[in-house]
């Protein structure tokens, strides 16, 4: 064999070429470039236009953006200091951006909404990232709306400790009578005991406590809430309540016993017919006239309740969209292991129904965030409301660009960070089923 | 139709309202703070500066009634309001009075059930147009596009004008006064009307003011004011009188600088000394101290200090007293008799 072809062919190589780096033109930014950016004639010629399109966007607004103008006290020295050239007038945002965060809020007590920011994160990691953070801390996340509240609120302690404990006696009722008379009495029960503490036991020892244990920080009023601080209040406690409310209002729609489903159903086609500017109007003009007059029913938690309702009710339409994507064969599976209907519910239908709503689930968060800034309507001084109460003053009359890219580029960063949230969360949950 | 219902509805409110609360002044008093709606920000009128303090034109009349009632113009809580808002939240006792440049017209004051207790402000809508259109009077605006923010009186006056002159228009309907101020630099409407001084306050803001003419025709009446709830005469009698002092002092050349002074003991002029709470009982008739008027003066100065400070023409809105100069100077202020 080796001979055969000594004669014909004058030379056989008879060791391996080394292996040799690839054309410098197919790898690298060049070569990525030249395969996704200027591969054949249309594409090349695309590539430039639109690089000298990017380039002119670029050429108007850099120098926009660049303007010297942080530390102007008015809308006229950034017009001296430009000196008739185009430019953003930063010094409104250097001014203002601490008004445009907490709005009217005493700033020798900015610490303590930054402080509840912080702890939110703290409390909502156990549930967000379940893999890194000790489940230990669900205890904390309990806890956390108690803290918020006073923190930002302030006042007396004992406030939120005797509504905390107004949680604490119901579940110990429950308890106690769960074992006496069937599980949905006991609810009942627990609920009646919880509300009588709330309105008898608590308005009439409340004022007592605080006098004999002063314990308390400065209160603050509703009314100095503003900016960022009321958007990111208003819209945690709607994204927080929506989603167990949405859960029941989305179970509740399918049941079997009449009356549940009627009022569930009644609820969300209610809610969801009404545009959210109405149910804010109600909120804040409607509820003041039929409440006897010098009844103090706070605007903000007005405003909350009226929010999470109407996030509630679509929410529980994007449940209702993960549950009815799940098979038959998942409810009839649960049933066939002898599970009750919570049990069932909770192991078996939930998980998966959810897992499927993520992305309806997170628009809807999105989307209630964003919403909040509608109660600058009714005369709350939301970011939106506020860049308007900042242009009545006569040093900043005819700032609009600035304002809005500040609000703009802030609700960005929330919103954009939730988006990639719930894109980790489906990775995460990702169980291979396609 | 809707209107109709509307209105019904507030008018139900305002006598439920004025029915149950009917002592203001003991609510304020017990309160320790005057509860007064302002505007969430118009220029010169309120706004909230840097730290949260709420300064402005309408903000000195609610200054000036917390001094009078409270001694203390700072013992206010100012509610902002929009044009939305602003009426229920008067009818349904969130707050005392109301000073949100609010037009006095007879269906306010008798179908809202609301009492309007004098003029702060004498308005009237008129005209700016750029100066390169060439036009000098509002009669020339034949088929002009005009900006004008919808929902508001401003429309009807426009439509009237126009109608009364044989002339026609091109509407642009705009939503806010921001808006309004974007479209009409655009160049997406010939002229822009609204209220002669928020057109003043709008053209400050320009790059370029000289380069915006404002057309001499007034075409509307815009007494703006601060108002109450019916039912409550003897709040509404203070609210007046706290304005008054402010329009009185200006004629008699109390200022902030000088009532202590005048007030410390009695003077010459036995309207003053009424006034200053120094002779007579004045203060006893409204229910309030005797030194009512001096801490209404002090809070703010008299109501041509208040108007210098805030949109005068010192200030970048730079409003001429026009009409509302006193009586005496050719204006329509006059306050009636301390006695």
């Amino acid at each position: 064999m080796s001979n055969t072809h000594a004669d014909t062919v004058l030379f056989v190589r008879d060791t391996m070429l080394p292996q040799q780096e690839p054309p410098a033109s197919t790898v690298g930014a060049l070569g990525w470039a030249k395969a996704n950016l200027f591969s054949g004639w249309f594409n090349t010629t695309l590539t430039i236009l639109s690089a000298l399109f990017i380039l002119y966007l670029l050429s108007g607004l850099v120098p926009w953006f660049a303007s010297p103008t942080w530390y102007a006290a008015s809308l006229t020295e950034c017009r001296e200091i430009l000196a008739g050239h185009e430019g953003a007038c930063w010094g409104v945002i250097r001014e203002r951006w601490l008004q445009l965060m907490f709005g009217f809020y005493p700033s020798e007590l900015y610490w303590r909404p930054v402080l509840a920011l912080v702890l939110l994160f703290v409390a909502v990691a156990p549930v967000l990232f379940a893999d890194y953070v000790p489940s230990k801390l669900l205890g904390f996340t309990a806890l956390y709306p108690f803290i918020a509240v006073w923190l930002l609120w302030g006042g007396t302690i004992w406030a939120p400790v005797m509504a905390l404990l107004g949680f604490v006696v119901a579940f110990f009722v429950f308890r106690y009578a769960s074992k006496q008379i069937s599980p949905a009495l006991a609810l009942i029960a627990g609920v009646i005991a919880a509300l009588l503490w709330w309105m008898v036991i608590t308005p009439a020892i409340t004022p007592d406590l605080s006098r004999l244990l002063p314990i308390g920080i400065e209160a603050v009023q509703s009314r100095q809430f503003g900016g960022f601080m009321l958007s990111i209040t208003i819209g945690v406690t709607a994204i927080m309540c929506s989603l167990p409310i949405g859960i029941l209002l989305a179970l509740g729609r399918q049941s079997d016993l009449v009356l549940v489903k009627a009022i569930c159903v009644g609820f969300i086609e209610f809610i969801r017919g009404v545009p959210l500017i109405t149910l804010l109007f109600v909120a804040s003009t409607l509820l003041n006239i039929f409440m006897p007059p010098g009844t103090n029913f706070d605007i903000i938690l007005r405003v909350m309740i009226m929010v999470t309702l109407f996030a509630s009710a679509y929410m529980a339409e994007v449940i209702r969209g993960g549950l009815a994507a799940l098979p038959k064969g998942q409810y009839e599976g649960a049933d066939s292991l002898g599970l009750d209907y919570w049990q069932s519910q909770r192991l078996i239908i939930m998980p998966q129904a959810l897992k499927i709503s993520i992305p309806g689930i997170v628009s809807t968060f999105i989307g209630v965030f964003k919403d909040t800034t509608l109660v600058s309507i009714i005369s709350m001084f939301d970011p939106l409301g506020l860049s308007n109460a900042i242009r009545a003053d006569t040093a900043w009359n005819g700032v609009y660009w600035e304002l809005f890219i500040f609000i703009g580029a802030v609700f960005f960063i929330f919103c954009f960070s939730m988006s990639r949230y719930s894109m980790y969360l489906e990775r995460k949950l990702q169980t291979g089923h396609r | 139709m809707k209107k109709t219902a509307i209105f019904g509805a507030l008018t139900v409110a305002g006598l439920m309202a004025g029915a149950a609360g009917a002592a203001t002044l003991d609510d304020v008093k017990a309160r320790g703070k005057l509860n007064c709606g302002v505007s969430t920000g118009l220029a010169g009128f309120s706004n909230p500066d840097a730290n949260g303090n709420w300064e402005g034109f309408d903000v000195a009349v609610c200054r000036a009634v917390a001094g009078a009632v409270l001694g203390d113009a700072n013992a206010v809580e100012f509610v902002p309001t929009t044009g939305k808002t602003r009426f229920t939240a008067l009818a349904s006792g969130e707050i005392d009075m109301l000073a949100r440049n609010t037009t006095w017209t007879l269906s306010r004051d008798a179908d809202l059930k609301f009492t309007f207790v004098g003029v702060n402000y004498y308005d009237g809508q008129g005209f700016m147009a750029p100066k390169e259109l060439g036009v000098s009077s509002a009669k020339e605006l034949d088929g002009a596009t005009v900006c004008i923010q919808t929902g508001t009186t401003t429309e009807l006056n426009l439509a009237d004008y126009f109608r009364k002159n044989n002339m026609s228009y091109e509407p642009v309907p705009i939503e806010t006064n921001a808006e309004a101020q974007q479209q009409y630099l655009a160049g997406a409407c010939d002229v822009y009307t609204t209220d002669a001084s928020g057109l003043a306050s709008t053209r400050a803001t320009f790059e370029d003011p000289s380069a915006h003419v404002i057309l001499p025709e007034i075409i509307s009446k815009e007494p703006l004011g601060p108002l109450v709830r019916h039912g409550d005469d003897e709040w509404g009698d203070i609210v007046r009188w706290s304005l008054n002092a402010l329009i009185a002092a200006e004629e008699f050349g109390i200022t902030s600088a000088n009532v202590a002074d005048m007030a410390a003991a009695a003077g010459d002029s036995p309207e003053i000394n009424r006034m200053l709470g120094t002779e007579g009982n004045l203060g006893e008739m409204l229910g309030l101290d005797a030194n009512w008027a001096v801490n209404a003066i002090s809070a703010g100065g008299n109501y041509g200090e208040v108007f210098e400070k805030n949109i005068g023409e010192s200030t970048p809105i730079g409003l001429a007293r026009g009409l509302n100069a006193q009586w005496t100077e050719g204006g329509l202020l006059y306050s009636p008799p301390f006695r």
